[in-house]
Formats: structure tokens, sequence, C-alpha cells
């Protein structure tokens, strides 16, 4: 049982490392993003939103079909918008990460399918999920050529 | 099979008592029927509005998630027991819902073609609704034309051929559940073969004065998978010998019985892992156009979308995988065929696949769960108040933690996988160690090597999916 332990501990520490490490050394400077985000059924045109932690982002909402709304994972933010007519957001991305953003306004069959990304550099959680994906992979095959199962 | 095993029926004689009695699945059968024709009358009468019909809403979000995420990885094949869809079928055939009516079951006794006897038939059906599943996830008037399809198919199958052929041989949902079966903790098996052997009458095949044959056409004496035992339990009813236990067992030992892996099975596992990645990118990507093809917008654009989806289900992911054995072949110096390794390696991606669903759904719960509470009010959207909550907004649920629940659910497939994949190998391994310039130990880790890289592969594309 000890050299079983022993053997995860090299690969405990490296996740606990993988988990815990800052990556935002190179954090670029806070600057406005605008952005113009169309919403048409059943899709947000541009569909992916990237900036950086700490930018101020100000997006305006336009619906080209019906009425659509935009609503932020996480972020507190829920508007709605009339055909012909836009709305403005503006908030300070602080979190980051993969934040969807979503039709919520019932505007048609895939209304619930209806999603759009803001990426917050830097993606931490991606960047740490990938890191403990191959730490376990790894750690699962070391493990395994030391400690066969069915083997005493 | 070495690993240890608790027969429930043996700790908790309450629960033996309960199992035995011909009420529960009745019963359980009547009230998910009951739930199943709301769904087809909410489908078929109720508003097109997906997000206010009680059908889509409790069939594609609270059945599939408790499903997926509850039955299917802890209690295997159970829902498959309380499944409405063969009970009118079964209670004709039976003449009863309850009590064993004696005599033959009332069918025309047709036989089943030998070259059906597997689940390609599984396979292609649910390929066919995987490919219309963005139309039929979101109206309901399909979704209820869909089930009540399914309905009169089972009947249909009930008059034309005896016990549960439907659910066996045709069932797509049926497919899947029995493959991921494979690795719940709970079984049904004899307790002694030696018993079975020796009992001649065998009462557990065609039935006793208190009880029926087994409808899935299965001889538990043989039976060491779950994949075709629905947990009816009609075996431990018939048993005299009280040679039947409800075991409860490591998690994925079926994957590790070597004698009847198939092809047939090898395709489900890929299709079910194809299927739950082209899910995760159509229906929660920021992609428009795809969502479009796939919403049948045009027939030649949702031409192209099939195609594309044919081609992943049955020709890359299967044939990215065949390569992977030919280099696990070639590191490990492995004897057994490619074909052989590839087949039987297949089932090391059930754990993976399974957990690919349970992160894919869990994004379905956190955010559209709440869909639940206004629909009991109002289940047709006919602005009804029954319960008053139909007015309530919907709102995401607690996504913060969804990103780390899928991640988490994913090693632990990833990681799962891996073992199985291993352990899969170790048994062509083995059969080698005695010629072998390496030992079977290194030979299992060489031929492990490729199919775990190829695991960790679609890890990581699920995990760009959902959080990249």
């Amino acid at each position: 049982m000890r050299k079983r332990l022993l053997t995860l501990l090299p690969p405990a520490l490296v996740a606990l490392g993988v988990l815990f490490v800052p990556l935002d050394m190179f954090a670029a400077t806070p600057v406005t993003r605008q952005f113009t985000v169309q919403a048409s059924q059943f899709a947000f045109d541009p569909p992916t939103l990237r900036v950086n932690r700490g930018d101020r982002v100000v997006i305006t909402l336009e619906a080209t079909d019906v009425v659509h709304g935009l609503y932020l994972d996480e972020y507190d933010v829920n508007v709605r918008v009339e055909p012909g007519l836009s709305k403005q957001i503006e908030f300070v991305a602080e979190k980051t990460g993969k934040f969807r953003y979503r039709c919520s306004v019932s505007c048609g069959s895939l209304h619930p399918f209806m999603i759009g990304e803001l990426v917050v550099m830097p993606n931490d959680a991606f960047a740490r999920a990938v890191g403990l994906t191959l730490v376990a992979a790894l750690a699962a095959l070391v493990y395994l050529s030391r400690f066969p199962p069915g083997e005493a | 099979m070495s690993e240890s095993r608790l027969d429930l029926l043996t700790r908790f004689p309450w629960l033996k008592e309960a199992i035995k009695s011909r009420l529960w699945q009745p019963a359980a059968m009547l009230l998910t029927l009951s739930f199943f024709v709301l769904v087809i009358l909410t489908g078929l009468l109720g508003t097109p509005a997906g997000s206010r019909n009680f059908g889509i809403i409790f069939v594609w979000i609270v059945w599939w998630a408790v499903l997926i995420i509850v039955l299917i990885p802890f209690f295997g094949r159970l829902w498959c027991a309380v499944c409405p869809i063969p009970g009118p079928g079964e209670w004709l055939q039976r003449r009863g819902i309850i009590s064993r009516v004696p005599g033959k079951l009332r069918s025309l006794g047709w036989r089943w073609p030998r070259p059906l006897r597997n689940i390609w038939l599984q396979n292609a059906g649910f390929l066919m609704m995987a490919m219309f599943s963005t139309i039929i996830l979101t109206r309901p008037l399909l979704t209820g034309w869909l089930l009540l399809g399914f309905l009169l198919l089972s009947v249909l199958f009930s008059i034309l051929f005896q016990n549960r052929v439907f659910c066996r041989y045709v069932c797509p949902v049926g497919g899947f559940i029995g493959l991921y079966s494979l690795l719940s903790p709970l079984e049904l098996r004899v307790k002694d073969v030696a018993v079975c052997r020796e009992h001649k009458t065998k009462d557990c095949l065609v039935g006793t004065s208190c009880s029926y044959g087994c409808p899935w056409l299965v001889y538990p004496g043989t039976l060491k998978r779950n994949a075709y035992c629905g947990l009816c339990a009609e075996c431990v009813r018939a048993c005299p010998k009280d040679n039947i236990g409800l075991n409860l067992r490591p998690f994925g030992s079926d994957l590790l019985v070597d004698k009847e892996r198939r092809m047939d099975e090898a395709f489900k596992a890929f299709i079910m892992l194809s299927c739950s990645l082209l899910y995760s990118v159509v229906l929660l990507g920021p992609w428009g156009w795809l969502k479009a093809l796939a919403n049948m917008e045009t027939v030649s654009g949702w031409a192209l979308y099939a195609t594309g989806f044919l081609v992943v289900n049955l020709l890359v992911v299967p044939g990215l995988f065949w390569l992977t054995t030919v280099l696990a072949r070639h590191l490990s110096g492995l004897h057994a065929s490619v074909h052989r390794l590839f087949v039987d390696h297949a089932y090391g991606l059930v754990p993976l696949g399974l957990a690919g669903w349970i992160a894919f759904s869990l994004s379905f719960i956190f955010v559209n769960g709440s869909y639940v509470i206004p629909v009991l009010s109002d289940p047709f959207g006919w602005g009804w108040d029954l319960i008053g909550t139909s007015r309530v907004a919907w709102t995401p649920l607690a996504l913060g933690f969804l990103p780390a629940l899928q991640v988490i659910t994913l090693l632990v497939g990833l990681v799962f996988s891996i073992t199985t994949l291993y352990r899969i190998a170790q048994q062509h391994s083995s059969a080698f160690a005695g010629h072998a310039l390496v030992s079977s130990g290194d030979r299992a880790w060489w031929a492990t090597l490729p199919t775990a890289g190829f695991a960790t592969g679609v890890t990581l594309l699920f995990l760009w999916i959902f959080l990249g």
C-alpha cells in the first residue's frame, strides 16, 4: 500500500501545481473592447468574443428578426432587444474562462440552443483542465505499469 | 470471476420479497405509462414551443438526465424494467397485467430472423434518430409522434413475436442502455452454475404457474453480462432452487468478460462516443450555421449534415481507433488479429463514452432544468396555471460549478477507460506470456499506450468544446 501511495504522490503533487499555479503572469493591460452582436434565429454573430481579464466590454446587441435576449453566464447580464432596435451592455470582464451567452427570450424551436461564447483570457479553467487530464492519463499509465491489476 | 459480489437478496430479505412480488413492475410501468401518455398528448396537442411543452421538457431534460446520470451508471437496465413502451404489448401477450395468467403467451409466435439477432438494427435506429435529433428535441409534435410510433411498433412486435423482441433487437434506446449497463454495479446472476446445469425443467426460461419465462430470451444459467438482462426479475420469481441473486459488484465488471465481445457492440461504443461529441458541438457550440444545417432549414444542408454525421460515426472515429489498435499491436507484439484487438479494445471506451454523455447532459440540466417548474403548472402550454408556477422564469442554476463537474466526470471516465483498456490488453497478453521476450505486463502496457492516447485525445476534445 505504501509503494502504491508513493507512486501516486508525484502525480498528485503535479496535479496540485496544475490546479494552483498562477497563470496570469503575462496579463495584458486592460482596454475597452466594443462589439456589435447581431441576434437572429438561432445564432449570435459574431459567435465568439475574446477579451482579456480586466477589459471593459461594451456590447451593442441588435435583433434582426424577432425579439431576442442575451443572458451571459455568471456575469449577471440579461437584456432583451426588439427587432430593429439595439441595446448596449457594459461590464468589466473580471472572471476568466469561457462563458456562454444565451438567448433569454423564447424565439423559436432552437431557442434553448441559441448560444454564443465570451472567452476571457487567460482561460485558466481550460488550461488547468488540460493539464489535469494529461497528469491523470500519465499517472494511470505509470500506476498500471508498476501495479498491474490482478497481479500481487 | 474472482471479484467480490454482495447478494442484496440474501443481505436484505425484504428486498427479495419485494422483487418476487408480481406487483412492483406493473405498478411502476403503469406510473411511467401515465407520464408517457401525457408526454404524447402534450406533444401532439400542446404548444409548439418546446420550452413550454411538458413532453419536450420531461422527455429530453428530466427523463434523459435521470437515465444517463443516475439509472444507467448505478442500476444498469433498471429503466427497461419499468419502461412504458413494451407495457401494452406485453400485457396483450399475457392477457393480464399483474397475475400470471395460465397458458402460453398470445402472439403469432414468429421467430426473429437469425441475421438480425444482434444490435446492428439498434445501431442503425439510434443513428437515424440522432441525425434528426436537433428537430426531434425541439419540436413537441415530432417527439409526440415518435414516442407514439415506438408504442405502436412495440405492440405490433408483441403481436408478431413472443416476448420482448422489440426491446431486445429493435429499441434504439435499449441498445445503448444495454452497452452502458456493462458498467453498472448491479447484476442479476445465478449463484451456482452447477445447480442450473443439473436443473432440467429450466423454469426461468419457460416459466412456472406463478412466473413467465424470461421476456428477454436470456437463460440466466449462462448469463455473464448485463447487456441483455432487463432486470425484470421474472427469473427470481421462477427459480425453485432460489439460485438467482441480485449482486452488488465493482463498476465495469462486464467489460472484462472476454468471450462475448462482438463487432455490433463495439460499433455501438463508437457511435455513442461520436454522438456525444457531435451533440456537444452542434447543440452547445456557438456555430449557428451548423445548427441551421442540423435544423433542416434546407434539405441539401441537412443532407450535408447527415452525411458528415454518418462519416464521423461510422468512418472517422472507428477508423482512427482501428489505426490505434494497429499501432498497439505493433508496439506490443500481441499475436491477436487487429480485428480482434479492435473489437475488444472498443469496450475500453465505454466508460469515457458514458462520461461524455453525462458531461453533455449536465449542461442541459443546469441551464434548462428550471423549465420543469412552469410546465408542471401548464403542461400543454395553453395558459393553465394548475399549481401556480406557470410564470416562473427561466433561471440557469449554479453555472459556476458546471465546468468543474464536467471536468471531474470526464477525468473519472478517462482513468476508468485507461484502466479497462489495460485490463483488456492483459487478457490478450497473458496468452503469450510464456513465449514472450517481454513480460505480459509490459505487452499490455505497450498495447494500452496508443489506445490510452486515443481516449486522452477524445477527452481533450470534450474539454475544448466545454471550456476551451
